[in-house]
């Protein structure tokens, strides 16, 4: 595939993942910041948040085993960090998710904080493979532009 | 560029982040670093205060609210008792009025929504 083949199919991606609501305003911001000192900067991290929220989910899982002596406050607390750091790097629909859980954790409704859970859990994953497509496809055109 | 009396060098600004996210620190210092500002990282509050214990100075703190060991309103408090004199920025995803004002009160020159942007 040539050149301008693969910037037109990085492109077409890249308007998906805002078009479908995957990726907000914020990713823009961080791909502005990326230069030749550092220029998979976006890519390194998404690497560094998708590394540490395996931690953010673990400890999501065990503060809602712990049934019917949850503890809302700290489950708060760590979706509150969980959605901080995903709406970072602009992971619109996880910040989403992120926002529905809080909500349901105000409420004390563990039912709809396990369904929420596993909704965000899906859409993290689901973000995770679309981004790393996305960054394969980006370097390729990054390579056949410098052929 | 003019320089603060709190810059450690005298030529170059200087801010340290203190945040306990990782993803939050890398955004944050990436964005200093384009506008020409040395930077520096604390992962709590308590770090940011045992950095200017040990004699650190600092033009600009981009201080996060919500940390573990110490959070950002007691290290601000902290780092104003001890006469630290920077433009502290406090950096939050708190919206609500009460809160940021408890944020405010702390020491704060400046309070800003998470998440940073350029124009911000």
């Amino acid at each position: 595939m040539d050149r301008k083949q693969l910037q037109y199919q990085v492109a077409c991606m890249r308007k998906s993942l805002f078009d479908q609501g995957y990726l907000d305003e914020q990713f823009n911001q961080l791909e502005d910041l990326q230069d030749e000192a550092n220029p998979n900067f976006v890519e390194e991290v998404v690497t560094l948040f998708y590394s540490d929220s395996a931690r953010f989910i673990h400890n999501i899982e065990q503060a809602m085993i712990n049934k019917p002596n949850i503890d809302y406050g700290k489950l708060d607390d760590y979706m509150h960090q969980f959605k901080g750091s995903s709406s970072s790097f602009g992971a619109k629909k996880v910040k989403k998710e992120c926002s529905q859980f809080r909500e349901c954790c105000s409420a004390g409704n563990i039912e709809g904080c396990i369904k929420t859970f596993r909704q965000l859990k899906l859409e993290h994953a689901t973000l995770k493979r679309k981004l790393e497509t996305y960054f394969q496809l980006v370097k390729q055109a990054g390579i056949a532009e410098r052929r | 560029m003019a320089t603060s009396n709190g810059s450690s060098t005298g030529t170059k600004i200087t801010a340290l982040v203190v945040d306990d996210d990782r993803v939050i620190n890398a955004i944050h210092c990436k964005r200093l670093n384009k506008l020409g500002i040395e930077n520096h990282v604390a992962a709590n509050g308590k770090e940011a205060v045992d950095l200017h214990c040990s004699g650190k100075k600092f033009d600009l703190i981009l201080m996060d609210r919500d940390m573990p060991i110490m959070n950002g309103i007691e290290a601000t408090r902290e780092l104003r008792a001890m006469g630290v004199r920077s433009i502290i920025v406090g950096v939050s995803t708190r919206s609500i009025k009460q809160e940021i004002q408890e944020f405010m009160d702390s020491g704060l020159d400046d309070y800003q929504e998470k998440p940073l942007t350029s124009s911000k």
